[in-house]
């Protein structure tokens, strides 16, 4: 089943920031949503994210999952980041076990692991190290990886942005198949609109300094999606109106990028301070 | 058609299969270098052998040459003489090696962890690293109640600086998402120790080690110069006094031959550790 999400009035500053990276951020998702935050370069939703994740602790406010204050991560809600990051002395079973074993839960992990990565179209390569898999296998471990402990929450940091665009589309419907089977909650970032369009039941645009959340779209067309069909040809529009995009819909091959994905910068800080955060909570 | 079986004919040249390496071969060409080195390393020791017998003031020395020191090699692995001396240096080494990797690894992976910590050690550190472990030696002999604790604290102290710095090395180059990730994960301490730390800095702990044996190897033949009864570094001592300089040298030689092997079982146990996918 999946999570009930409360965001509570969240305000969040970095250290030597003028602008709060987040300001009275307030958003509910409902069990077996699926949301996109969508906006541009430093509007604050990688630290959001993080933020669902336990990974990092607002200055102000907080988010409840099923009513419970998040504080530190947990496998009931799992993250996936833009880079696999499997560990790459381990066999592709091995990688997809990991939450079970650390978790205690060994009995029948092998039967688990199996029907997992016959999910995922891994099955042939169970026993082989994920050096050799290329970038669209190994993130299609990473979920493996991610759904083994049964999650009730799926958080989704920009995870397609680095792949082919074949692997993307397929992995996002195929993300998106899996979520609504197993009803679990997803929260997702990403740069791409059509990727929101694709997945998301909902999308919310953020805007920048402070970071805020400027509209709300609700994507209500049934699954799965015709990519050419005109309700979706219109979403990301509509969606793209909010960026001031001018291009027709119809000239834009795929992926249509809200920025460019080179600056990673916020991920990053996001990132550097989810461990010093971590850090403080093991101190106190 | 003139022309076309002029085409075939270039086909079937080019086409000619490779010739297949036999093993032979192959064993041959992997050898062959090696063995080029070993040869010139034999003329050198042939060609300082002559130069001595040949001079009157070194004449006493000859015994050096490749010659005798090969049958005085013969002689004390046929008698078994070797192998005690080789059992007690071995075993100070394995002592010494073992409690530097017990101190060196946990420290350098707190050093390698927490950058205070590596500010605060780094003066000390390369001060304490940078003194001969010989220097110790008086210290050692009046802290120790026998001589073989003396000896392996010494090679413990000089084994400990390499496994310490590789260790802190391998610990900084963690990918941090793979910390992030078995966090997420819900990972423990022992889990991520267990499966991630040490998988990830196993090669640069062991190259640490190949780097203390060779350090560890060094120092202890000159340790058993003092005091002590047994050792290789003894009977080279022992050589010397009763002048069996072909027995000298072939005490050399096995110190070497052990050398060269400890080492190579090192570059064995990097390899097996590294997680990069071959070639």
């Amino acid at each position: 089943m999946g999570a009930a999400i409360s965001i509570d009035y969240i305000t969040h500053h970095y250290p030597k920031q003028e602008e709060p990276t987040l300001k009275d951020i307030q958003v509910t998702v409902a069990p077996g949503e699926t949301v996109a935050l969508i906006g541009q370069s430093g509007c604050g939703k990688s630290t959001l994210l993080h933020m669902l994740a336990g990974l990092l602790l607002p200055s102000e406010g907080c988010v409840r999952i099923n009513g419970h204050q998040v504080i530190k991560p947990s496998p009931r809600w799992n993250m996936m980041f833009q880079k696999p990051s499997l560990y790459p002395w381990m066999t592709v079973r091995k990688n997809a076990s990991l939450g079970l074993i650390f978790q205690g839960r060994k009995r029948d992990m092998r039967d688990r692991i199996d029907e997992l990565l016959e999910t995922v179209g891994l099955t042939e390569k169970a026993e082989v190290n994920v050096q050799s898999l290329s970038g669209g296998q190994q993130q299609r471990v990473a979920l493996a990886r991610s759904l083994a402990t049964d999650p009730e929450l799926l958080l989704l940091d920009e995870p397609f942005s680095a792949l082919d665009a074949f692997t993307r589309v397929a992995l996002q419907d195929e993300v998106t198949r899996l979520a609504r089977e197993r009803r679990i909650s997803v929260v997702f970032v990403t740069h791409d609109i059509e990727e929101a369009v694709a997945m998301a039941d909902r999308v919310l645009v953020m805007g920048s300094n402070p970071g805020t959340i400027t509209a709300e779209l609700h994507i209500d067309i049934a699954h799965p999606r015709d990519r050419n069909s005109q309700a979706f040809v219109d979403r990301k529009a509509e969606l793209m109106g909010y960026f001031g995009a001018t291009r027709a819909p119809a000239a834009d091959k795929g992926g249509a990028e809200a920025e460019a994905p080179t600056s990673e910068t916020e991920s990053e800080q996001a990132e550097s301070a989810a461990t010093e955060s971590r850090a403080r909570v093991r101190a106190a | 058609m003139n022309r076309e079986a002029t085409l075939s004919a270039d086909t079937a040249t080019v086409e000619r299969p490779m010739p297949v390496l036999r093993f032979a071969d192959q064993a041959r060409r992997a050898l062959q270098y090696p063995a080029l080195g070993i040869a010139g390393l034999f003329a050198l020791w042939w060609w300082g052998g002559w130069a001595i017998a040949n001079n009157e003031d070194t004449m006493a020395f000859a015994s050096f040459a490749p010659g005798p020191t090969l049958t005085a090699f013969w002689d004390i692995v046929s008698s078994g003489a070797v192998w005690k001396p080789i059992e007690s240096s071995l075993y100070r080494v394995g002592w010494g090696l073992g409690y530097a990797i017990a101190i060196g690894v946990p420290m350098g992976v707190m050093i390698g962890y927490f950058l205070t910590l590596k500010q605060v050690t780094h003066v000390p550190f390369q001060f304490l690293r940078m003194i001969s472990p010989l220097a110790w030696m008086p210290i050692a002999v009046l802290a120790f109640a026998t001589w073989d604790a003396a000896i392996i604290f010494l090679i413990a102290i000089a084994a400990v600086w390499p496994i310490t710095y590789a260790t802190a090395h391998g610990v900084q180059r963690i990918d941090p998402m793979w910390l992030k990730v078995g966090n997420n994960l819900g990972a423990n301490p022992y889990h991520t120790l267990r499966y991630i730390v040490m998988p990830a800095i196993a090669q640069d702990v062991f190259a640490g080690i190949r780097l203390a044996v060779g350090v560890a190897w060094i120092v202890l033949v000159p340790a058993e110069y003092l005091g002590v009864t047994s050792g290789l570094g003894y009977a080279i001592n022992d050589a010397r006094d009763t002048l069996e300089y072909d027995k000298l040298a072939a005490f050399v030689l096995v110190i070497g031959i052990i050398g060269y092997m400890l080492d190579a079982i090192c570059v064995r146990l990097i390899k097996r550790s590294s997680y990069h996918a071959e070639g």
